[in-house]
């Protein structure tokens, strides 16, 4: 089915995610900066689908939305948010931040400007129904054979294994 | 030649989509998706309402009492009073409450509980839309359902609600582990056809166990039961329900995140919560049961047992009529229950009405001279074997309510980490084994 009014849904989606981000670090009270982060995260997922990422966008959904800001929040919530709103606030770093922001701001310029001549100069046409089944060939590669990115994803998982024990071994004293 | 009248007095384009076989999403029909979703969303909140009546009315017999008795006959129109109650109770928000937060907690959790029901199929066409990730939606979504009960249970500003609040979040992330995994391991099995691809679509999995011609409960016994069973306890964790009800032990914590909440929007917490049970009993009937298909699909095949089987829903609707009518006959004969009698006789005469409508339906369509008769019958018999799925499901939860006693916390964080992970990783990793060993 072509898709309906796709510029509207890319400028709703990108300012939601734009103003949401925004309120992440203005907002004093910390559960209104988590429900901001939350709010943004569902925006990218959501132009995720507009780029005919379903897969990616579900495993967005659910690792980042659904886990990880769940983590989030009762992490938050067990912390004494009336003293921490009146706390001085941690950003005496704010140099270091505009500097970053500005590099960023000059690679999406340079990407902008350049991107003719630095990427493939063709749309990507992958079928929405066969999506997922396309990662899968990438991670894991065709019947019998490695795929590109099977190295990488293994050892991404490897590091994830060890950051889990780690957190184990940080906590228990005795095991 | 009945579907042949029907044809004639009904619009063109509705006899066109009773034949078709495709979701709207599908077709590309923005019309048939609107009014899905209007269908879905009306039969969810009566669903609801339904199981609120069946709920206190199964509880009480349970415990040997009566239940609602006094709103309308055997307390039938109890649901729809307490909807009005409800509707026009004040609605408290605490001094002390974060407002905004506390006014967009129940939105969260009824936007994603109804959310779900986009992907779920009850039939191979009668789905909104089949999304190529639609069981990874399905989980994604309900699993932000839990953030409206956190952000409640914190915004009530109050030590009750937050106690429920971290509760329900802790055992929420801990269950969704265990049931991802034998999620997985039913993913698996549809992978098991000639190319060796699965599928993640919610109708994809439905039509995997039909040409594999057995449910996925049954398939590498016990391997698949197994994985049942572990998503049957976790998904009664996931939404809450006895005796996983941590979030809102009413001997404990009043009662739970909800305890600030009154009225409307209070209403909106249980209504959220009750569609969130029908969405998981329905991934469990899509990944495990078979989805739409009829018991016996393989064994008692044939037009003449199709005939048998299609005459079910008739039968069902025969059955209730013939206990509501014979509720009419036991009313007392005296002269207060002379409205409560007509009501209970009216409701009786509709059920039948309605049974008599699907019993010409399946008669009729048997020898159907357009296709559409046999598509409405087939599609009759579809929505009808994966909502009677779905109502043993329903009928479970209150069942176990009824049972047992409630899990203390630390039994069930041992349960969930120590217990269901270990299984189901086990599970896993022997379904692929054999998945491998067998192709």
């Amino acid at each position: 089915m072509a898709p309906v009014g796709t510029p509207y849904f890319f400028y709703a989606l990108a300012a939601l995610a734009l103003v949401s981000g925004v309120l992440v670090i203005t907002r004093r009270n910390v559960v209104h900066s988590a429900l901001a982060l939350i709010v943004t995260l569902l925006s990218v997922a959501g132009l995720y689908l507009m780029l005919y990422a379903p897969f990616v966008a579900g495993v967005q959904i659910i690792v980042y939305a659904g886990g990880i800001m769940v983590l989030f929040l009762f992490v938050i919530m067990l912390v004494n948010i009336e003293r921490s709103s009146k706390d001085r606030r941690f950003n005496r770093m704010w140099p270091v931040g505009l500097g970053a922001a500005v590099a960023l701001l000059a690679l999406f310029v340079f990407a902008f400007t350049k991107g003719k001549t630095l990427f493939p100069d063709r749309m990507m046409s992958l079928p929405e129904s066969s999506n997922t089944q396309q990662i899968a060939t990438m991670l894991y590669g065709d019947a019998g054979q490695i795929g590109p990115y099977t190295f990488a994803f293994e050892i991404a998982s490897l590091l994830l294994l060890v950051a889990i024990l780690g957190a184990v071994i940080m906590t228990k004293k005795k095991i | 030649m009945i579907f042949n009248l029907m044809a004639s007095w009904m619009p063109n384009f509705i006899v066109s989509y009773l034949g078709s076989t495709v979701t709207p999403g599908e077709a590309g029909s923005q019309f048939w998706a609107l009014i899905y979703v209007l269908i879905i969303f009306t039969g969810v909140s009566v669903a609801v309402m339904a199981m609120n009546w069946l709920e206190r009315k199964a509880l009480a017999h349970f415990q040997i009492r009566l239940g609602p008795m006094r709103v309308g006959p055997h307390g039938l129109l109890q649901p729809i009073a307490d909807a009005l109650k409800l509707m026009l109770k004040e609605d408290i928000i605490p001094a002390e409450a974060d407002q905004f937060v506390f006014w967009v907690a129940p939105l969260i959790g009824l936007l994603t509980a109804f959310a779900v029901y986009t992907v779920i199929p009850f039939g191979p066409s009668q789905a909104v839309s089949d999304m190529n990730i639609g069981i990874l939606f399905m989980l994604g979504v309900s699993s932000l359902g839990v953030l409206g009960i956190v952000v409640a249970g914190w915004a009530s500003n109050s030590h009750y609600p937050l106690i429920g609040a971290l509760r329900s979040s802790a055992q929420m992330v801990s269950y969704e582990v265990a049931m991802g995994l034998v999620v997985v391991s039913a993913i698996l099995m549809t992978s098991l056809n000639e190319n060796g691809t699965g599928t993640l679509s919610m109708i994809g999995i439905v039509r995997a166990q039909e040409q594999q011609g057995i449910w996925f409960i049954f398939k590498f016994f016990p391997l698949g039961l197994i994985a049942f069973i572990i998503f049957a306890i976790a998904m009664v964790a996931e939404t809450n329900r006895a005796p996983f009800d941590m979030a809102e032990a009413e001997s404990e914590l009043t009662a739970g995140y909800h305890t600030e909440y009154s009225g409307l929007r209070w209403s909106l917490f249980m209504l959220a919560e009750y569609a969130a049970m029908i969405a998981v009993s329905s991934i469990a009937v899509t990944l495990w049961l078979g989805g739409w298909m009829r018991p016996f699909l393989r064994l008692l095949h044939g037009p003449s047992w199709d005939f048998i089987f299609s005459l079910f829903p008739g039968l069902t609707f025969l059955g209730l009529a013939a206990i509501a009518f014979i509720g009419v006959v036991r009313m007392p004969a005296h002269f207060f229950f002379k409205i409560q009698k007509i009501g209970l006789a009216a409701f009786a005469g509709l059920l039948g009405f309605i049974a008599l409508l699907l019993l010409v339906i399946a008669v009729a369509g048997r020898s159907a001279d357009t296709s559409v008769g046999a598509r409405l019958n087939q599609s009759i018999g579809y929505i009808y074997w994966f909502l009677f799925k779905v109502a043993v499901f329903m009928y479970l939860f209150i069942w176990y309510r009824a049972t047992w006693p409630r899990y203390r916390f630390d039994q069930l964080m041992r349960v969930g980490w120590k217990v269901l992970l270990p299984i189901s990783l086990a599970v896993f990793v022997l379904t692929a084994i054999v998945g491998v060993l067998v192709s």
